[in-house]
């Protein structure tokens, strides 16, 4: 598996990177970890001939907490996002979710920003980041503009992000209450089966607050309203459980791979998303 | 496509190597630098064989260019330990077993050792999740596992013993 | 003959001989990453192949273009199959009697198939030529499913078109290729006709692989200056090779060298000749430089070497209190598109006839069909002696069947039916002759170790929790008892290409009283150097430790057949022994000279030649060793050497009882081994710690293909495991710990009585860990569902057995 030739680019900025996507456009496609790209490059499923390492742009890594708002960098990696106490204090699905992609190796490549931009369905950022109501900051020609990531994915590796644009921030408020990232795979290293995001605010016995979210059951991931204003107001009982995941189901749209056929990934969505809301409530 | 410097530091000695910046690092420490103990296994950053430590952190060196490894700092099974003195890892997997074939087992150790960097007193079950990322096809693990947990307790016991 | 003479047991223990858990030589090079494997090898001037492969299953090659890939710089070479014709090596010969393209000629039979091979300076020339190629397809029909072929006006091998007659037989039909009977099928239909109880199951053994960490490869190099080709290669059979290498390029055997060096896992994967390999030699001796060719994961995994896919439909008849009376057993086996299994030639099947397992069955019938699809050929025997993996899964699935059928505990009816102690040697009703067994004994040891009516108990518990609704985990005690048949073989019953499988080892003492060992046979893993060493030291007295072993070079190795099968320990092992036995014969005449006595009066004594009665009067090994080299003995050559060929008189019959504890989440297929432990019974025991680590690592790649593993097609013969992602490999995160067991039966023809023991925990694991699935949903009404049980699998039976209804 040799990849075809192309130029390497190692900026030491975002404009010098910026500089390089507007010369060659389609052209050119900037590297994070690498842990997607190389092996589509390798397997020839990429035609990459200007490819542009971030490594050194320094403006594109760290993890900021001022108040209740986190900014992360794009290029942090996840083994940096698991590592982090103050991170893991203010937002913990963060660190459930990131130990539960890939293996050691690749957690140390990839990076948070990579994985919620290149739009692979199987990435677990995403739903994530929806679930968080996380906003990315993508930096171009024209200026820097904020998306909410609830809106930023269109289809399978298509998202709102133009080519000539580079996702540098995401940012979100500190989730809080109860949360879980609930993920059936078949290996480590594995993409989903299914995987659900939640969080749910407690007010006394009721639910105040719920957000839900969902990574590989659609071709892009899958933030559920009507899941949520199930819960909202509910005391997170078995019908509100059985409400919110019947409502999840009608959001999501799988399809069959190894992992198995339709009707099997629906009836696993159902228990994996339920899993993951009565866990966020158990710790709401 | 024109071939381009670049400079690492390997297992402590600076190393330049003319490079096509296609060409992947583990090629590259294995032809241009004949570093042949990490290996290629599964070539999509599934199998580990081809474990390396780069600026402190473990890496698959097969989906990873030469070119992004510039100013890098590089460990790789042959900086680990000499035949004169087997680092503590190395002594564990013979003395427990720990390797058949071996073909894997130079990505096994590399990532051991950075795991005990991060976690000195690991659990069974630490160990088994931060070795996830490297696969053996013969020794089904048990005396992988054991073999780190023992080295892990060496080290500890002689850090001890020094202070 | 002196005070410091150490004592008996000291000088036992300073041999580390047989019995002792020696730390592996192999070890020291291989922790420092100084391994020597074919990919880092490099020799001057060496250029690089690469493959042009098929993306259709079936099609027409109408046309092949190789000019734009031939004008890339740095491309010396495009073979295609017009440049192979001149040299009639277009097509090579398979081990199972049948031809294979080794590059595409006029169509392609499989995804994956070679197209063309380019030869060019480095790996990334190559691979950008190999983009270069033109082909031109026109698609065909594509057979994926062996009874669909069977029926299919598709003429699929249109070289044999018309040909009747196959290497096993008659062919009766053109996608058909041999039909292979043992036993009694008339009194065996008879008996299960007048049965009191039979119980009918049809099973499938997917297409899996045996995916060793290191790919294939090899690297030819002819020396046009001396005439000869020296190959190194991922060989499970070097000596082999060099015979096929011989005949089929017509140079010389002598001029031929064939090298193995470190091999990385074979598991089967290295038995095969590849058409990379053919390819390799005949690019270098065209361009006079070495060309290598080492193939990627997805190469690997889609055109070298499947194992299994067997579709076998079975009956078993048994009187009311469960006494089985007969077996009838038929498979439908999906060869691919060329016959290239790795079995005995006499046995297309290979040893499936050892379907009828431990149990004492009195009349049994087995009947094999191969059939060519459009899949990748192999057929390679994956951890197992040959198709025994599959021989063991129907049985031990079989008998559970019976169970339910007969409502009898799975294990009783077990004990009821093994063959017993005092049956040995026991002559099964298809064929085989088991030379010694125990059964009753390992198995109450392994029921007992694992309290197993406790766990009975356990599962009844659960399973009305499960009715009550408290749980959705149902609980699945995973059953297997095995018998493997290893060490093929006697040479009258098993030869490949002609050539009998016996196997062999020469030795050399040193003056100084060291020696090194050649064998036939090659370790990929199984850390020979190590325990070839323990035999030879208990046989000779020299230490493990002062004795070298060496495989893999054909130019220094003793003739053999390799290492398959679990062959090693029971044919090379024996061979090591007996040349052992020769040493110490002459060493015997050489002490009783140098200790002035008759030959009759001195014996052996575990590194000297004691003076019978005077047992200060000796002669150590290593004197002995000096002697044979500076003394003139009046009667007997200098030196100290021997050499032993051994065709073992029988193969042996190691068997094991193993148990698995399994926790299933009804609603995920979610999978939890609690618990798995394995008694293995392999006879004499060389070295506790290579077992141990055997059986670790066979459990685990059983694990895999009982639980996932698999080599599946789409309805165009598109492979949809193709890479690492998809095809399963545990970690050690999936994998538990296991505890392992042991009996000891000694065969009774092996000099040491040794059996073999690298492949048992794979043959009993895969039933096991499969009969803890459908033992989980036993009580729910479940018979039989086929591997892999991967999630998706498990939810669906689950789903079938209406358990997810509410």
């Amino acid at each position: 598996m040799i990849p075809p030739s192309f130029e390497y680019h190692r900026p030491t900025d975002v404009a010098g990177a910026l500089a390089v996507l507007a010369e060659h456009g389609d052209d050119a496609r900037v590297l994070a970890g690498g842990h997607s790209l190389i092996p589509m490059m390798k397997l020839r499923m990429a035609d990459v001939p200007h490819l542009i390492d971030l490594q050194d742009v320094a403006a594109l890594k760290g993890i900021e907490i001022a108040g209740d708002q986190i900014t992360i960098g794009a290029m942090t990696t996840q083994h940096e996002l698991i590592a982090s106490d103050a991170l893991h204090a203010a937002a913990p699905i963060i660190r459930e979710a990131a130990l539960q992609i890939a293996d050691p190796q690749v957690r140390y490549m990839g990076t948070i920003g990579g994985n919620v931009a290149n739009g692979d369905p199987g990435n677990d950022m995403p739903g994530l980041m929806q679930c968080l109501d996380a906003r990315f900051t993508l930096e171009g020609a024209d200026g820097t503009r904020t998306v909410a990531a609830r809106s930023f994915y269109e289809a399978a590796y298509m998202t709102d992000r133009d080519d000539e644009e580079i996702l540098t921030h995401i940012s979100f408020a500190a989730p809080r209450g109860g949360y879980a990232y609930e993920k059936q795979k078949r290996k480590i290293g594995d993409y989903a089966t299914a995987a659900c995001a939640a969080l749910i605010e407690r007010e006394g016995d009721k639910v105040a607050s719920a957000s839900v979210a969902m990574t590989n059951l659609s071709d892009i991931p899958v933030f559920s309203e009507a899941a949520a204003a199930a819960l909202a107001g509910s005391a997170c009982d078995d019908a509100a459980v059985k409400a919110a995941v019947a409502a999840a189901l009608e959001d999501i749209d799988p399809t069959e791979d190894n992992r198995g056929p339709v009707e099997f990934k629906m009836h696993v969505a159902g228990i994996i998303i339920s899993r993951a809301i009565q866990r966020a409530w158990s710790r709401a | 496509m024109t071939k381009q410097i670049v400079e690492m530091m390997v297992n402590g000695e600076t190393r330049e190597v003319m490079v096509e910046p296609r060409e992947l690092l583990i090629y590259v420490l294995r032809e241009q630098l004949r570093l042949t103990g990490p290996h290629v296994g599964c070539e999509t950053s599934h199998c580990g064989a081809c474990t390396v430590e780069i600026n402190g952190k473990s890496v698959k060196s097969c989906t990873m260019f030469a070119v992004q490894a510039q100013g890098a700092e590089i460990t790789t099974i042959e900086g680990l330990g000499s035949p004169d003195g087997l680092h503590v890892l190395q002594e564990s997997f013979k003395e427990h077993h720990g390797l058949q074939c071996g073909y894997c087992t130079p990505g096994m150790i590399t990532r051991a050792h950075r795991l005990l960097q991060e976690n000195p007193n690991p659990t069974e079950e630490e160990v088994r999740f931060g070795m996830a990322g490297n696969i053996c096809r013969c020794t089904g693990y048990q005396n992988i596992v054991k073999s780190i947990l023992a080295a892990a307790a060496e080290i500890n016991s002689a850090s001890e013993a020094a202070q | 003959m002196n005070d410091l003479t150490p004592d008996r047991d000291e000088r036992v223990a300073n041999l580390k001989g047989l019995g002792c858990s020696r730390k592996r030589v192999e070890d020291a090079r291989f922790t420092q990453g100084k391994g020597n494997y074919i990919d880092d090898i490099s020799l001057p001037g060496m250029l690089h192949g690469d493959f042009v492969r098929s993306p259709y299953a079936h099609a027409r090659v109408k046309s092949i273009n190789t000019d734009a890939a031939m004008a890339l710089d740095g491309v010396v070479a495009v073979l295609t199959a017009k440049d192979l014709e001149p040299l009639s090596l277009h097509w090579m010969p398979t081990l199972a009697g049948d031809k294979q393209m080794v590059l595409a000629d006029g169509k392609v039979l499989f995804q994956g198939q070679e197209v063309a091979f380019v030869v060019a300076r480095d790996r990334y020339i190559a691979a950008d030529a190999v983009e270069l190629v033109e082909v031109e397809y026109e698609e065909l029909p594509v057979l994926v499913d062996p009874f669909e072929a069977l029926k299919s006006d598709v003429v699929l091998r249109e070289d044999l078109d018309g040909q009747t007659e196959g290497a096993h037989g008659p062919r009766k039909h053109h996608n058909h290729i041999f039909t292979w009977e043992v036993g009694d099928e008339a009194g065996t239909n008879a008996v299960i006709g007048d049965a009191d109880v039979v119980a009918e199951e049809t099973m499938y053994y997917h297409r899996t692989h045996p995916c060793p960490l290191e790919p294939c490869g090899c690297l030819a190099s002819m020396d046009k200056v001396n005439g000869k080709l020296t190959l190194y290669g991922t060989f499970q059979a070097p000596h082999v090779v060099r015979t096929v290498a011989s005949l089929l390029s017509g140079i010389e055997e002598h001029n031929i060298r064939v090298v193995s060096p470190d091999i990385g896992g074979g598991f089967g994967n290295k038995v095969g000749v590849y058409p990379g390999y053919v390819c390799s030699i005949v690019a270098s001796i065209v361009t006079g430089v070495p060309v290598k060719w080492v193939e990627d994961r997805m190469e690997n995994l889609m055109t070298t070497a499947f194992a299994r896919d067997y579709w076998m439909k079975g009956r078993i008849s048994a009187t009311r209190d469960g006494k089985i009376t007969g077996l009838h057993c038929h498979v439908t086996a999906d060869h691919g598109a060329f016959d290239a299994c790795a079995d005995p030639t006499k046995f297309p099947a290979g040893f499936m006839n050892i379907c009828t397992g431990s149990y004492d069955i009195p009349i049994a019938y087995l009947g094999v069909d191969g059939v060519y699809t459009n899949k990748a050929p192999g057929g390679v025997s994956y951890r197992c002696s040959f198709r025994v993996t599959e021989a063991v899964y129907f049985i031990e699935r079989m008998i559970e069947v019976l169970a339910i059928e007969l409502n009898m505990d799975a294990a009783e009816l077990r004990r009821i039916n093994f063959i017993g102690k005092e049956q040995f040697p026991y002559q099964s009703a298809l064929g085989w002759e088991y030379d010694s067994g125990d059964y009753h004994t390992a198995w109450d040891k392994a029921l007992a170790a694992v309290d197993y009516d406790g766990l009975r108990k356990e599962q009844a518990e659960r399973v009305e929790a499960f009715k009550r609704g408290e749980t959705r985990t149902l609980m699945g005690i995973g059953l297997s008892f095995f018998t493997e048949i290893v060490g093929a073989g006697p040479v009258k019953n098993c030869d490949i290409l002609g050539m009998g499988m016996f196997d062999s080892c020469e030795i050399r003492i040193h003056p100084t009283g060291s020696a090194i060992a050649r064998l036939g046979t090659i370790s990929q893993g199984q850390g020979h150097a190590t325990t070839f060493a323990q035999i030879l030291a208990s046989e000779i007295g020299i230490p493990a430790d002062s004795i070298t072993i060496e495989e893999g070079d054909t130019d220094t190795a003793p003739y053999g057949l390799g290492t398959y099968g679990s062959r090693s320990t029971p044919v090379a092992g024996a061979a090591t022994a007996m040349a052992g036995r020769k040493i110490r014969a002459k060493a015997q005449m050489i002490a009783a000279y140098l200790l002035e006595v008759h030959d009759d009066d001195v014996e052996f004594d575990v590194d000297r030649f004691v003076v019978k009665g005077a047992p200060e009067r000796f002669k150590t090994m290593s004197e002995i060793a000096y002697a044979a080299y500076n003394q003139a003995i009046p009667g007997v050559e200098p030196g100290l050497e021997a050499v032993s060929y051994y065709d073992p008189p029988n193969m042996t019959y190691p068997f094991g009882a193993y148990v698995c504890v399994m926790d299933i989440d009804v609603d995920t297929g979610v999978t939890d081994i609690r618990r798995f432990y394995a008694l293995d019974d392999c006879g004499t025991r060389i070295n506790p710690m290579v077992i141990e680590g055997q059986i670790h690592g066979g459990l685990t790649e059983a694990l895999a293909v009982a639980m996932g593993q698999e080599i599946a097609y789409d309805d165009m013969g598109n492979v949809k495991t193709g890479t690492l992602m998809d095809f399963f490999l545990p970690t050690a995160w999936e994998v538990p710990n296991y505890e392992t067991d042991h009996t000891v039966t000694p065969s009774p023809h092996h000099p040491i009585g040794a059996k073999g023991v690298g492949e048992s925990p794979h043959v009993g694991g895969v039933p096991c860990f499969s009969n803890a699935v459908q033992d989980a949903f036993r009580p729910f009404g479940l018979r039989h569902t086929n591997m892999p049980h991967d999630h998706w699998r498990i939810w669906k039976t689950a789903n079938g057995l209406g358990l997810h209804d509410t």
